[in-house]
């Protein structure tokens, strides 16, 4: 019994002392709300860069398809964390952006080069007989395209989108890098002034867990609603 | 044929796990924590760790019979580190402070120091601590140039990994000023002509070493070695090396 009490004081002293006292769990409100905007916007940005660079590789046009072919080996051969360093402290170097605008677009360029892989697989994996059905009905390549390919491929692309979604959210992790404070920076900066590890840092861990399991959740919802038209 | 073959294979391990366990009664080895980003403290060079606190920790594992082994990593980590049995003490330039005092048991202080402040050359708004209300700071996360930027009215606070991010921030004009210890502030604006050192006026505050709380017996013996490199001049040596 004694046990229990003294685990118990022992677990709400460590709560409150890292986040109660001084609204420590500010710093984790805060971060959470940057890494969740860090998300939308580079998703955003990445689908974009991803439609073009996807359709790009796709009509094969020189040099449109060769400089859409060494963007995507470039981004997806180098890690994201020196992608980072590099867009903050080398390109975007002279230009004064706030921290969220620059990490947005880093972010979203690594991601638009993964995205265009998955639209273009998706495109391609929609029958070839849908495209010949579609061009002998008369219809132009731009409107087979449209009416009848992308609908189709769309089924595809989205549960791997959502996928990619998920792990975004979890590539914003690094922004500590260029001093910007995310939720996971929100858990070291407490654990720099109350000097325990533990709370903030598994506290992160939770939370993060929690966010990609309820966009998980969400995901799998929107699936189901997909495939119940098959 | 097979089995003379698991038989030489278990003979063989057998002796090498001898030779290891022969290797083993060598030199203890003493790890010391640091952050090696924090010129000229602690830093690397080329392949290896130099600076002041490195050659102190060499000093002392000297005296105590041992082999140092430095172990690199971020400065609010140290703590944790130490407090968990990672490395046996932490030498980086850390300040005495009563938080800090509440989770570790530190040495003998020495060596006085006070924060200050860096901005880029042509700055001519910052003259003063005062003048640094409303301004955008650089300051290492952990460090009581973070708990100092944050007690500044209406600054906008960034705070990075190492000083030298801080510092290549405030080149690049991101940020308006560095809140860091002096000593490296100095090192900093030295190898960067156009930044320059501005008086802050603020506290003086001491450094020590720090072991894990209630580890008197290796405290007693980091203490007496310290001593003994203070009384007998080697700790003026080292600092007089890096104070060129």
């Amino acid at each position: 019994m004694g046990f229990i009490d003294n685990l118990y004081s022992v677990l709400s002293d460590k709560i409150y002392f890292a986040f109660i006292k001084e609204d420590r769990f500010m710093y984790l409100l805060n971060g959470l709300s940057v890494s969740i905007q860090l998300t939308i916007f580079a998703a955003i940005i990445g689908i974009v860069i991803g439609m073009l660079v996807a359709f790009a590789k796709i009509t094969g046009k020189p040099p449109l398809a060769q400089v859409a072919d060494w963007y995507v080996a470039i981004i997806r051969g180098t890690p994201v964390v020196v992608q980072l360093t590099i867009i903050y402290y080398i390109i975007l170097a002279d230009i004064d952006l706030p921290r969220t605008i620059v990490a947005s677009i880093a972010f979203g360029i690594n991601s638009g080069a993964y995205v265009s892989e998955i639209i273009r697989s998706g495109i391609q994996a929609v029958d070839r007989g849908q495209t010949e059905a579609g061009r002998s009905l008369g219809l132009s390549y731009g409107n087979t395209m449209r009416f009848v390919i992308v609908p189709q491929a769309v089924k595809n692309i989205l549960p791997a989108l959502g996928n990619e979604f998920v792990i975004l959210l979890k590539e914003t992790s690094i922004s500590g890098y260029i001093a910007l404070d995310d939720l996971t920076r929100g858990g070291t900066l407490i654990r720099s002034v109350t000097y325990d590890s533990m709370t903030p840092l598994l506290t992160v861990a939770y939370i993060y867990f929690l966010m990609t399991a309820m966009l998980s959740a969400l995901l799998s919802k929107f699936e189901r609603r997909l495939r119940s038209s098959d | 044929m097979k089995r003379n073959l698991k038989i030489l294979t278990t003979l063989f391990l057998a002796i090498a796990v001898l030779f290891a366990a022969a290797g083993c009664t060598k030199e203890e080895t003493l790890k010391m924590g640091t952050n090696a980003e924090f010129p000229p403290f602690e830093y690397v060079d080329g392949e290896n760790f130099a600076g002041i606190d490195v050659e102190l920790a060499e000093a002392i594992a000297k005296e105590l019979g041992m082999k140092l082994k430095v172990e690199n990593m971020a400065f609010d980590s140290l703590i944790d580190a130490v407090n968990s049995g990672k490395v046996d003490f932490v030498a980086a330039g850390m300040t005495v402070r009563p938080d800090r005092e509440e989770n570790v048991d530190f040495t003998l202080k020495y060596y006085n120091a006070t924060q200050t402040i860096i901005v880029q050359g042509n700055n001519n708004d910052v003259k003063s601590k005062a003048n640094l209300e409303g301004k955008k700071i650089g300051v290492q996360t952990g460090t009581t140039g973070q708990d100092i930027a944050g007690e500044i009215k209406d600054a906008e606070v960034s705070k990075y990994n190492n000083g030298l991010e801080a510092v290549m921030d405030l080149k690049n004009g991101k940020i308006d000023a560095v809140i860091i210890d002096n000593f490296p502030a100095k090192s900093y604006v030295d190898k960067n002509s156009e930044l320059k050192l501005v008086e802050g006026d603020f506290d003086e505050e001491q450094y020590a070493m720090a072991v894990k709380k209630c580890n008197t017996k290796l405290l007693e013996k980091i203490n007496k070695a310290l001593q003994k490199l203070i009384d007998d001049g080697t700790y003026d040596k080292i600092l007089d090396k890096y104070s060129k």
